[in-house]
Protein backbone atom coordinates (compact mmCIF):
# COMPACT_ATOMS: atom_id res chain seq x y z
CA UNK A 1 0.00 0.00 0.00
CA UNK A 2 2.89 2.34 0.81
CA UNK A 3 6.33 2.03 -0.76
CA UNK A 4 9.11 4.44 0.11
CA UNK A 5 12.46 4.15 -1.64
CA UNK A 6 15.48 6.28 -0.71
CA UNK A 7 13.35 9.23 0.30
CA UNK A 8 15.10 12.45 1.35
CA UNK A 9 13.75 15.87 2.18
CA UNK A 10 15.91 18.93 2.69
CA UNK A 11 14.80 22.36 3.90
CA UNK A 12 17.59 24.69 2.83
CA UNK A 13 20.56 23.21 4.69
CA UNK A 14 18.59 21.05 7.06
CA UNK A 15 18.07 17.43 6.11
CA UNK A 16 14.80 16.47 7.76
CA UNK A 17 14.48 13.06 6.13
CA UNK A 18 17.65 11.26 5.13
CA UNK A 19 17.45 8.44 2.60
CA UNK A 20 14.77 6.27 4.17
CA UNK A 21 13.16 3.19 2.65
CA UNK A 22 10.31 1.07 3.95
CA UNK A 23 7.01 -0.34 2.85
CA UNK A 24 3.67 -0.96 4.46
CA UNK A 25 1.45 -3.72 3.07
CA UNK A 26 -2.29 -3.20 2.71
CA UNK A 27 -4.26 -3.86 5.89
CA UNK A 28 -1.34 -3.28 8.26
CA UNK A 29 -1.28 -0.96 11.25
CA UNK A 30 2.08 0.76 11.18
CA UNK A 31 3.55 3.06 13.83
CA UNK A 32 6.19 5.74 13.53
CA UNK A 33 8.14 6.44 16.71
CA UNK A 34 10.87 9.02 17.07
CA UNK A 35 12.09 11.94 19.18
CA UNK A 36 10.94 15.49 18.43
CA UNK A 37 12.25 16.72 15.13
CA UNK A 38 13.08 13.22 13.92
CA UNK A 39 11.24 13.72 10.64
CA UNK A 40 7.94 11.94 11.31
CA UNK A 41 5.65 14.76 10.26
CA UNK A 42 7.82 15.61 7.28
CA UNK A 43 7.58 12.03 6.03
CA UNK A 44 3.81 11.98 6.54
CA UNK A 45 3.47 15.27 4.69
CA UNK A 46 5.36 13.84 1.74
CA UNK A 47 3.22 10.69 1.77
CA UNK A 48 0.12 12.89 1.72
CA UNK A 49 1.29 15.19 -1.12
CA UNK A 50 1.68 18.29 1.08
CA UNK A 51 5.43 18.43 0.56
CA UNK A 52 7.42 17.40 -2.49
CA UNK A 53 10.31 14.97 -1.92
CA UNK A 54 13.84 16.24 -2.57
CA UNK A 55 14.92 12.79 -3.71
CA UNK A 56 13.57 9.27 -3.82
CA UNK A 57 10.38 7.59 -4.87
CA UNK A 58 7.16 7.31 -2.89
CA UNK A 59 4.15 5.24 -3.91
CA UNK A 60 0.82 5.35 -2.10
CA UNK A 61 -1.83 2.96 -3.38
CA UNK A 62 0.50 2.30 -6.34
CA UNK A 63 0.62 5.95 -7.41
CA UNK A 64 3.68 8.15 -7.27
CA UNK A 65 3.00 11.07 -4.91
CA UNK A 66 5.09 13.49 -6.94
CA UNK A 67 3.70 12.55 -10.36
CA UNK A 68 0.09 11.57 -9.65
CA UNK A 69 -0.95 13.59 -6.60
CA UNK A 70 -4.65 13.58 -7.56
CA UNK A 71 -4.79 9.78 -7.65
CA UNK A 72 -2.93 9.56 -4.36
CA UNK A 73 -5.32 12.04 -2.74
CA UNK A 74 -8.25 9.83 -3.62
CA UNK A 75 -6.83 6.98 -1.54
CA UNK A 76 -6.01 8.41 1.86
CA UNK A 77 -7.39 10.28 4.84
CA UNK A 78 -5.33 12.22 7.34
CA UNK A 79 -5.43 13.65 10.83
CA UNK A 80 -2.76 16.33 11.00
CA UNK A 81 -0.53 17.08 13.96
CA UNK A 82 -1.24 20.82 13.62
CA UNK A 83 -4.72 22.36 13.68
CA UNK A 84 -6.57 22.30 10.36
CA UNK A 85 -10.15 23.25 11.23
CA UNK A 86 -11.96 26.36 10.08
CA UNK A 87 -12.48 28.02 13.44
CA UNK A 88 -15.11 30.43 12.11
CA UNK A 89 -17.40 27.57 11.15
CA UNK A 90 -19.33 25.22 13.44
CA UNK A 91 -18.32 21.66 14.23
CA UNK A 92 -21.09 20.40 12.00
CA UNK A 93 -20.09 22.64 9.11
CA UNK A 94 -16.49 21.47 9.32
CA UNK A 95 -17.70 17.87 9.12
CA UNK A 96 -20.11 18.66 6.29
CA UNK A 97 -17.43 20.29 4.14
CA UNK A 98 -15.18 17.29 4.62
CA UNK A 99 -17.99 14.89 3.74
CA UNK A 100 -18.73 16.77 0.53
CA UNK A 101 -15.08 17.04 -0.46
CA UNK A 102 -14.74 13.28 -0.02
CA UNK A 103 -17.83 12.41 -2.06
CA UNK A 104 -19.96 10.93 0.71
CA UNK A 105 -23.60 10.74 -0.41
CA UNK A 106 -25.90 12.94 1.64
CA UNK A 107 -27.64 10.24 3.66
CA UNK A 108 -24.45 8.44 4.62
CA UNK A 109 -22.79 11.78 5.32
CA UNK A 110 -25.48 12.84 7.80
CA UNK A 111 -25.48 9.45 9.51
CA UNK A 112 -21.73 9.27 9.93
CA UNK A 113 -21.41 12.87 11.05
CA UNK A 114 -23.88 12.17 13.84
CA UNK A 115 -22.26 8.85 14.73
CA UNK A 116 -18.77 10.35 14.92
CA UNK A 117 -19.73 13.54 16.71
CA UNK A 118 -21.43 11.35 19.31
CA UNK A 119 -18.34 9.13 19.47
CA UNK A 120 -16.14 12.10 20.39
CA UNK A 121 -18.92 13.60 22.51
CA UNK A 122 -19.37 16.77 20.54
CA UNK A 123 -22.90 16.15 19.29
CA UNK A 124 -24.34 18.64 21.82
CA UNK A 125 -21.92 21.24 20.54
CA UNK A 126 -22.37 20.57 16.85
CA UNK A 127 -23.73 24.05 16.16
CA UNK A 128 -21.07 25.90 18.11
CA UNK A 129 -18.36 27.74 16.25
CA UNK A 130 -15.02 25.96 16.63
CA UNK A 131 -13.45 29.15 17.98
CA UNK A 132 -15.37 28.53 21.22
CA UNK A 133 -13.91 25.02 21.70
CA UNK A 134 -11.17 23.99 24.12
CA UNK A 135 -7.94 22.54 22.72
CA UNK A 136 -9.02 18.99 23.48
CA UNK A 137 -12.43 19.49 21.90
CA UNK A 138 -10.80 20.77 18.72
CA UNK A 139 -8.53 17.75 18.69
CA UNK A 140 -11.54 15.48 19.05
CA UNK A 141 -13.25 17.20 16.15
CA UNK A 142 -10.13 16.80 13.99
CA UNK A 143 -10.20 13.08 14.72
CA UNK A 144 -13.91 12.73 14.03
CA UNK A 145 -13.43 14.53 10.74
CA UNK A 146 -10.49 12.31 9.81
CA UNK A 147 -12.62 9.21 10.35
CA UNK A 148 -15.58 10.50 8.36
CA UNK A 149 -14.74 8.99 5.01
CA UNK A 150 -13.32 5.50 4.95
CA UNK A 151 -10.16 5.65 2.83
CA UNK A 152 -7.79 2.87 1.83
CA UNK A 153 -5.01 4.36 3.99
CA UNK A 154 -5.46 6.53 7.04
CA UNK A 155 -2.57 8.69 8.24
CA UNK A 156 -2.67 9.97 11.80
CA UNK A 157 0.11 12.30 12.96
CA UNK A 158 0.20 12.13 16.77
CA UNK A 159 -3.58 11.78 16.87
CA UNK A 160 -3.81 11.25 20.61
CA UNK A 161 -1.76 14.30 21.58
CA UNK A 162 -3.74 16.19 24.22
CA UNK A 163 -6.65 13.74 24.27
CA UNK A 164 -8.22 12.33 27.42
CA UNK A 165 -7.95 8.53 27.92
CA UNK A 166 -11.66 8.00 27.18
CA UNK A 167 -11.48 9.57 23.73
CA UNK A 168 -8.18 7.86 23.08
CA UNK A 169 -9.75 4.46 23.70
CA UNK A 170 -12.82 5.26 21.63
CA UNK A 171 -10.61 6.32 18.77
CA UNK A 172 -8.41 3.22 18.80
CA UNK A 173 -11.42 0.94 19.03
CA UNK A 174 -13.00 2.64 16.07
CA UNK A 175 -9.76 2.41 14.09
CA UNK A 176 -9.23 -1.25 14.88
CA UNK A 177 -12.74 -2.01 13.76
CA UNK A 178 -12.19 -0.07 10.55
CA UNK A 179 -8.97 -1.97 10.01
CA UNK A 180 -10.67 -5.31 10.63
CA UNK A 181 -13.88 -4.70 8.67
CA UNK A 182 -12.64 -2.69 5.73
CA UNK A 183 -8.98 -3.64 5.65
CA UNK A 184 -7.97 0.00 6.09
CA UNK A 185 -4.23 0.50 6.31
CA UNK A 186 -3.38 2.68 9.30
CA UNK A 187 -0.17 4.69 9.52
CA UNK A 188 0.28 6.68 12.71
CA UNK A 189 2.97 8.50 14.65
CA UNK A 190 3.04 8.78 18.41
CA UNK A 191 5.20 9.43 21.44
CA UNK A 192 3.29 6.91 23.57
CA UNK A 193 5.17 3.60 23.64
CA UNK A 194 2.24 1.64 25.04
CA UNK A 195 0.04 2.85 22.20
CA UNK A 196 2.51 1.72 19.57
CA UNK A 197 3.02 -1.62 21.25
CA UNK A 198 -0.67 -2.29 21.82
CA UNK A 199 -2.03 -1.14 18.45
CA UNK A 200 0.63 -1.48 15.77
CA UNK A 201 1.59 -4.60 13.83
CA UNK A 202 4.98 -3.12 13.07
CA UNK A 203 6.90 -0.13 14.38
CA UNK A 204 9.55 2.01 12.70
CA UNK A 205 11.87 4.04 14.89
CA UNK A 206 13.14 7.16 13.19
CA UNK A 207 15.85 9.46 14.47
CA UNK A 208 17.64 12.37 12.80
CA UNK A 209 15.76 11.64 9.60
CA UNK A 210 16.87 8.00 9.40
CA UNK A 211 15.04 4.79 10.22
CA UNK A 212 17.16 3.18 12.93
CA UNK A 213 15.00 0.10 13.48
CA UNK A 214 11.90 -1.51 12.03
CA UNK A 215 9.94 -4.54 13.20
CA UNK A 216 7.31 -5.80 15.62
CA UNK A 217 7.50 -4.63 19.21
CA UNK A 218 8.87 -8.02 20.20
CA UNK A 219 11.58 -7.86 17.54
CA UNK A 220 12.65 -4.38 18.60
CA UNK A 221 12.92 -5.45 22.23
CA UNK A 222 14.89 -8.54 21.27
CA UNK A 223 17.22 -6.55 19.04
CA UNK A 224 18.20 -4.26 21.92
CA UNK A 225 17.80 -6.68 24.82
CA UNK A 226 15.30 -4.23 26.30
CA UNK A 227 12.61 -5.42 28.66
CA UNK A 228 10.13 -2.80 27.45
CA UNK A 229 9.60 -0.94 24.21
CA UNK A 230 10.64 2.24 25.99
CA UNK A 231 13.99 0.71 26.86
CA UNK A 232 14.42 -0.39 23.28
CA UNK A 233 13.49 3.09 22.08
CA UNK A 234 15.99 4.79 24.37
CA UNK A 235 18.70 2.29 23.45
CA UNK A 236 18.15 3.07 19.77
CA UNK A 237 17.81 6.83 19.96
CA UNK A 238 19.96 7.73 22.98
CA UNK A 239 18.64 9.69 25.90
CA UNK A 240 19.54 13.26 25.02
CA UNK A 241 16.61 15.63 24.88
CA UNK A 242 15.69 16.94 21.44
CA UNK A 243 14.44 20.31 20.38
CA UNK A 244 10.86 20.83 21.36
CA UNK A 245 7.88 20.20 19.12
CA UNK A 246 8.31 21.15 15.51
CA UNK A 247 6.32 24.32 15.80
CA UNK A 248 6.97 27.83 14.58
CA UNK A 249 9.93 28.17 16.93
CA UNK A 250 11.62 25.21 15.31
CA UNK A 251 11.11 26.50 11.84
CA UNK A 252 12.51 29.82 12.96
CA UNK A 253 15.55 28.12 14.42
CA UNK A 254 16.09 26.08 11.29
CA UNK A 255 15.75 29.24 9.26
CA UNK A 256 18.20 31.21 11.36
CA UNK A 257 20.62 28.31 11.21
CA UNK A 258 20.39 28.16 7.45
CA UNK A 259 20.89 31.91 7.15
CA UNK A 260 23.93 31.90 9.43
CA UNK A 261 25.66 29.29 7.33
CA UNK A 262 25.57 31.49 4.26
CA UNK B 1 -19.47 20.82 -8.87
CA UNK B 2 -20.84 20.25 -5.39
CA UNK B 3 -17.29 20.50 -4.05
CA UNK B 4 -16.72 23.87 -5.68
CA UNK B 5 -20.07 24.99 -4.32
CA UNK B 6 -19.28 23.99 -0.73
CA UNK B 7 -15.98 25.92 -0.86
CA UNK B 8 -17.85 28.91 -2.31
CA UNK B 9 -20.41 28.62 0.48
CA UNK B 10 -17.67 28.58 3.10
CA UNK B 11 -16.40 31.97 1.91
CA UNK B 12 -19.93 33.39 1.99
CA UNK B 13 -20.59 32.08 5.50
CA UNK B 14 -17.35 33.49 6.81
CA UNK B 15 -18.22 36.84 5.28
CA UNK B 16 -21.73 36.96 6.71
CA UNK B 17 -20.42 36.05 10.16
CA UNK B 18 -17.82 38.77 10.44
CA UNK B 19 -19.83 41.95 10.86
CA UNK B 20 -16.74 43.94 11.68
CA UNK B 21 -15.25 43.04 8.34
CA UNK B 22 -18.37 44.13 6.47
CA UNK B 23 -18.47 47.47 8.24
CA UNK B 24 -14.71 47.96 7.99
CA UNK B 25 -14.70 47.33 4.26
CA UNK B 26 -17.54 49.80 3.73
CA UNK B 27 -16.11 52.63 5.80
CA UNK B 28 -13.36 53.52 3.33
CA UNK B 29 -15.57 53.85 0.20
CA UNK B 30 -18.12 55.89 2.17
CA UNK B 31 -15.36 58.22 3.29
CA UNK B 32 -14.18 58.69 -0.29
CA UNK B 33 -17.71 59.39 -1.50
CA UNK B 34 -18.34 61.97 1.19
CA UNK B 35 -14.97 63.68 1.52
CA UNK B 36 -13.87 63.63 -2.12
CA UNK B 37 -17.31 63.52 -3.72
CA UNK B 38 -18.49 66.65 -1.98
CA UNK B 39 -15.04 68.18 -1.42
CA UNK B 40 -13.96 68.34 -5.07
CA UNK B 41 -17.52 68.91 -6.33
CA UNK B 42 -17.16 72.66 -6.83
CA UNK B 43 -13.75 72.58 -8.58
CA UNK B 44 -14.85 69.77 -10.87
CA UNK B 45 -18.01 71.65 -11.79
CA UNK B 46 -16.06 74.84 -12.54
CA UNK B 47 -13.77 72.87 -14.83
CA UNK B 48 -16.86 72.06 -16.84
CA UNK B 49 -16.86 68.34 -16.03
CA UNK B 50 -20.30 68.10 -14.41
CA UNK B 51 -20.99 66.43 -11.07
CA UNK B 52 -17.91 64.95 -9.38
CA UNK B 53 -20.04 62.67 -7.22
CA UNK B 54 -21.55 61.15 -10.35
CA UNK B 55 -18.09 60.74 -11.85
CA UNK B 56 -16.59 59.38 -8.65
CA UNK B 57 -19.21 56.76 -7.78
CA UNK B 58 -18.13 54.17 -10.41
CA UNK B 59 -14.54 54.74 -9.28
CA UNK B 60 -15.43 54.12 -5.65
CA UNK B 61 -17.24 50.95 -6.69
CA UNK B 62 -14.03 49.89 -8.42
CA UNK B 63 -12.14 50.70 -5.24
CA UNK B 64 -14.50 48.62 -3.11
CA UNK B 65 -14.05 45.70 -5.48
CA UNK B 66 -10.27 45.81 -5.70
CA UNK B 67 -9.78 46.08 -1.94
CA UNK B 68 -12.35 43.44 -1.02
CA UNK B 69 -11.28 40.98 -3.73
CA UNK B 70 -7.58 41.28 -3.11
CA UNK B 71 -8.27 40.80 0.58
CA UNK B 72 -10.48 37.76 -0.11
CA UNK B 73 -7.91 36.24 -2.43
CA UNK B 74 -5.23 36.77 0.14
CA UNK B 75 -7.21 34.88 2.75
CA UNK B 76 -5.06 31.98 1.55
CA UNK B 77 -2.45 33.38 3.94
CA UNK B 78 -4.86 33.21 6.87
CA UNK B 79 -5.99 29.72 5.96
CA UNK B 80 -2.40 28.63 5.82
CA UNK B 81 -1.64 30.21 9.19
CA UNK B 82 -4.70 28.70 10.88
CA UNK B 83 -4.25 25.39 9.11
CA UNK B 84 -7.49 24.93 7.20
CA UNK B 85 -5.64 25.24 3.91
CA UNK B 86 -4.12 21.77 4.46
CA UNK B 87 -7.59 20.25 4.62
CA UNK B 88 -8.37 21.55 1.13
CA UNK B 89 -4.91 20.84 -0.28
CA UNK B 90 -5.16 17.10 0.35
CA UNK B 91 -8.80 16.81 -0.73
CA UNK B 92 -9.49 14.44 -3.63
CA UNK B 93 -10.21 17.12 -6.20
CA UNK B 94 -8.03 19.03 -8.64
CA UNK B 95 -6.34 21.96 -6.92
CA UNK B 96 -7.65 24.12 -9.72
CA UNK B 97 -11.18 23.46 -8.48
CA UNK B 98 -10.19 24.26 -4.92
CA UNK B 99 -8.81 27.55 -6.15
CA UNK B 100 -11.90 28.16 -8.27
CA UNK B 101 -14.28 27.59 -5.34
CA UNK B 102 -12.39 30.02 -3.13
CA UNK B 103 -12.06 32.57 -5.91
CA UNK B 104 -15.73 32.48 -6.88
CA UNK B 105 -16.60 32.87 -3.18
CA UNK B 106 -14.28 35.84 -2.74
CA UNK B 107 -15.59 37.45 -5.93
CA UNK B 108 -19.19 37.04 -4.78
CA UNK B 109 -18.35 38.71 -1.48
CA UNK B 110 -16.67 41.62 -3.27
CA UNK B 111 -19.67 42.02 -5.58
CA UNK B 112 -22.06 42.16 -2.62
CA UNK B 113 -19.90 44.83 -0.98
CA UNK B 114 -19.87 46.82 -4.21
CA UNK B 115 -23.66 46.62 -4.46
CA UNK B 116 -24.00 47.93 -0.92
CA UNK B 117 -21.79 50.88 -1.86
CA UNK B 118 -23.82 51.45 -5.01
CA UNK B 119 -27.06 51.58 -3.02
CA UNK B 120 -25.45 53.90 -0.49
CA UNK B 121 -24.30 56.21 -3.26
CA UNK B 122 -27.94 56.70 -4.26
CA UNK B 123 -28.49 58.28 -0.86
CA UNK B 124 -25.53 60.58 -1.43
CA UNK B 125 -27.21 61.81 -4.61
CA UNK B 126 -25.81 59.52 -7.29
CA UNK B 127 -28.18 58.84 -10.23
CA UNK B 128 -27.41 56.25 -12.93
CA UNK B 129 -28.31 57.15 -16.53
CA UNK B 130 -30.46 54.07 -16.96
CA UNK B 131 -31.74 51.44 -14.55
CA UNK B 132 -31.53 48.49 -16.99
CA UNK B 133 -27.88 49.32 -17.65
CA UNK B 134 -27.33 49.41 -13.91
CA UNK B 135 -28.43 45.77 -13.82
CA UNK B 136 -25.96 45.02 -16.62
CA UNK B 137 -23.23 46.56 -14.47
CA UNK B 138 -23.66 43.80 -11.86
CA UNK B 139 -22.13 40.94 -13.92
CA UNK B 140 -19.43 43.38 -14.95
CA UNK B 141 -18.66 44.04 -11.27
CA UNK B 142 -18.45 40.30 -10.73
CA UNK B 143 -15.97 40.00 -13.59
CA UNK B 144 -13.70 42.66 -12.09
CA UNK B 145 -14.07 41.01 -8.67
CA UNK B 146 -13.08 37.65 -10.13
CA UNK B 147 -10.05 39.22 -11.77
CA UNK B 148 -8.68 40.68 -8.54
CA UNK B 149 -9.60 37.73 -6.32
CA UNK B 150 -7.61 35.54 -8.70
CA UNK B 151 -4.71 37.99 -8.55
CA UNK B 152 -4.91 38.04 -4.74
CA UNK B 153 -4.88 34.25 -4.62
CA UNK B 154 -1.94 34.08 -7.01
CA UNK B 155 0.09 36.55 -4.98
CA UNK B 156 -0.82 35.03 -1.61
CA UNK B 157 0.01 31.51 -2.77
CA UNK B 158 3.61 32.62 -3.13
CA UNK B 159 3.78 34.21 0.33
CA UNK B 160 4.18 32.30 3.54
CA UNK B 161 3.62 34.87 6.25
CA UNK B 162 1.37 37.71 7.33
CA UNK B 163 4.07 40.34 6.77
CA UNK B 164 3.76 39.85 3.05
CA UNK B 165 0.16 40.96 3.24
CA UNK B 166 0.91 44.56 4.22
CA UNK B 167 3.60 44.69 1.59
CA UNK B 168 1.17 43.70 -1.14
CA UNK B 169 -1.47 46.11 0.11
CA UNK B 170 0.96 49.04 0.05
CA UNK B 171 2.98 48.22 -3.04
CA UNK B 172 0.41 46.58 -5.28
CA UNK B 173 -3.16 47.41 -4.29
CA UNK B 174 -2.69 51.10 -3.49
CA UNK B 175 -0.84 51.87 -6.77
CA UNK B 176 -3.38 49.85 -8.75
CA UNK B 177 -6.10 51.97 -7.21
CA UNK B 178 -4.44 55.39 -7.60
CA UNK B 179 -3.20 54.72 -11.15
CA UNK B 180 -6.60 53.67 -12.44
CA UNK B 181 -8.69 56.69 -13.23
CA UNK B 182 -10.98 55.78 -10.35
CA UNK B 183 -10.72 59.29 -8.91
CA UNK B 184 -9.69 61.39 -11.94
CA UNK B 185 -10.66 61.50 -15.64
CA UNK B 186 -8.42 59.76 -18.18
CA UNK B 187 -8.52 62.71 -20.58
CA UNK B 188 -5.54 65.05 -20.69
CA UNK B 189 -3.21 63.04 -18.45
CA UNK B 190 0.58 63.42 -18.81
CA UNK B 191 1.94 60.81 -21.25
CA UNK B 192 3.76 58.72 -18.67
CA UNK B 193 0.80 58.56 -16.35
CA UNK B 194 -1.50 57.81 -19.22
CA UNK B 195 0.69 54.87 -20.19
CA UNK B 196 0.80 53.46 -16.65
CA UNK B 197 -2.95 53.82 -16.35
CA UNK B 198 -3.54 52.01 -19.62
CA UNK B 199 -1.77 48.84 -18.49
CA UNK B 200 -3.75 48.65 -15.26
CA UNK B 201 -6.72 46.27 -15.47
CA UNK B 202 -8.65 48.27 -12.85
CA UNK B 203 -8.71 51.19 -15.31
CA UNK B 204 -10.79 49.11 -17.70
CA UNK B 205 -13.04 47.93 -14.88
CA UNK B 206 -13.80 51.47 -13.73
CA UNK B 207 -14.18 52.59 -17.34
CA UNK B 208 -16.73 49.84 -17.97
CA UNK B 209 -18.65 50.88 -14.84
CA UNK B 210 -18.69 54.47 -16.12
CA UNK B 211 -19.93 53.25 -19.49
CA UNK B 212 -22.78 51.33 -17.91
CA UNK B 213 -23.69 53.61 -15.03
CA UNK B 214 -23.14 57.14 -16.37
CA UNK B 215 -22.79 56.49 -20.09
CA UNK B 216 -19.30 57.91 -20.39
CA UNK B 217 -16.58 55.49 -21.32
CA UNK B 218 -13.06 56.39 -22.42
CA UNK B 219 -12.03 53.19 -24.22
CA UNK B 220 -15.49 51.96 -25.16
CA UNK B 221 -17.37 49.14 -23.48
CA UNK B 222 -16.29 46.46 -25.95
CA UNK B 223 -12.59 47.16 -25.37
CA UNK B 224 -13.13 47.28 -21.62
CA UNK B 225 -14.89 43.94 -21.45
CA UNK B 226 -12.38 42.29 -23.79
CA UNK B 227 -9.42 43.47 -21.71
CA UNK B 228 -11.14 42.42 -18.48
CA UNK B 229 -11.90 38.95 -19.81
CA UNK B 230 -8.36 38.37 -21.03
CA UNK B 231 -6.87 39.64 -17.75
CA UNK B 232 -9.26 37.51 -15.69
CA UNK B 233 -8.31 34.35 -17.58
CA UNK B 234 -4.64 35.22 -17.30
CA UNK B 235 -4.85 35.75 -13.53
CA UNK B 236 -6.97 32.65 -13.01
CA UNK B 237 -4.37 30.66 -14.89
CA UNK B 238 -1.52 32.26 -12.96
CA UNK B 239 -3.39 31.79 -9.68
CA UNK B 240 -4.04 28.14 -10.32
CA UNK B 241 -0.40 27.53 -11.23
CA UNK B 242 0.74 29.25 -8.03
CA UNK B 243 -1.91 27.49 -5.97
CA UNK B 244 -0.94 24.09 -7.34
CA UNK B 245 2.61 24.63 -6.19
CA UNK B 246 1.76 25.40 -2.56
CA UNK B 247 3.49 23.25 0.03
CA UNK B 248 2.23 23.24 3.58
N1 LIG C 1 8.76 23.85 6.63
C1 LIG C 1 9.94 23.63 7.23
N2 LIG C 1 10.98 24.44 6.99
C2 LIG C 1 12.18 24.20 7.58
N3 LIG C 1 12.43 23.18 8.42
C3 LIG C 1 11.43 22.34 8.69
C4 LIG C 1 10.13 22.50 8.11
N4 LIG C 1 9.33 21.50 8.57
C5 LIG C 1 10.10 20.75 9.38
N5 LIG C 1 11.35 21.23 9.46
C6 LIG C 1 12.46 20.64 10.24
O1 LIG C 1 12.56 19.29 9.89
C7 LIG C 1 12.88 18.50 11.02
C8 LIG C 1 11.88 17.38 11.16
O2 LIG C 1 10.62 17.93 11.54
P1 LIG C 1 9.31 17.06 11.72
O3 LIG C 1 8.18 18.01 11.89
O4 LIG C 1 9.22 16.08 10.62
O5 LIG C 1 9.59 16.31 13.08
P2 LIG C 1 8.67 15.30 13.90
O6 LIG C 1 9.38 13.99 13.90
O7 LIG C 1 7.30 15.33 13.38
O8 LIG C 1 8.75 15.91 15.36
P3 LIG C 1 7.61 16.10 16.48
O9 LIG C 1 7.65 14.88 17.32
O10 LIG C 1 8.14 17.28 17.25
O11 LIG C 1 6.33 16.36 15.80
C9 LIG C 1 12.93 19.45 12.21
O12 LIG C 1 14.27 19.76 12.48
C10 LIG C 1 12.20 20.68 11.72
O13 LIG C 1 12.71 21.84 12.32
MG1 LIG D 1 5.50 15.87 14.07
Amino acid sequence: MIQVRNLSKRFNDLTAVNDISFSVPAGEIFAFLGPNGAGKSTTIKILTTLLRPTAGEVLVNDHNVALKPDEVRRSFGIVFQDPSLDSELTAWENMEIHGVLYDLPKKQRRERIEQLLRLVELWDRKDSVVMTFSGGMRRRLEIARGLLHHPRVLFLDEPTLGLDPQTRNQMWNYLRELNRNEGTTVFFSTHYMDEAERIADRIAIIDHGRIVALGTAAELKQQTNGATLEEAFLALTGSTIREETAGAADHMRAFVRSQMRR
Amino acid sequence: MHKIYILWLRQIKRYLRSRSRIVGALAQPMLYLMALGYGFGAVFQQAGQGSYLTFLTPGVIGMTIIFTSMFSGMEVIWDRQFGFLKETLVAPMPRFNVMLGRTLGGATVATIQALIVLVASLFFGFRPTSWPLLLAAIPCMFLVALLFTALGTAVASGLSDMQGFQLIMNFLVMPLFFFSGAIYPLEGLPRALSLVVSINPLTYGVDAFRGLLINSSHYGLATDIAVLCVATFAFLYMGSRMFERIEA
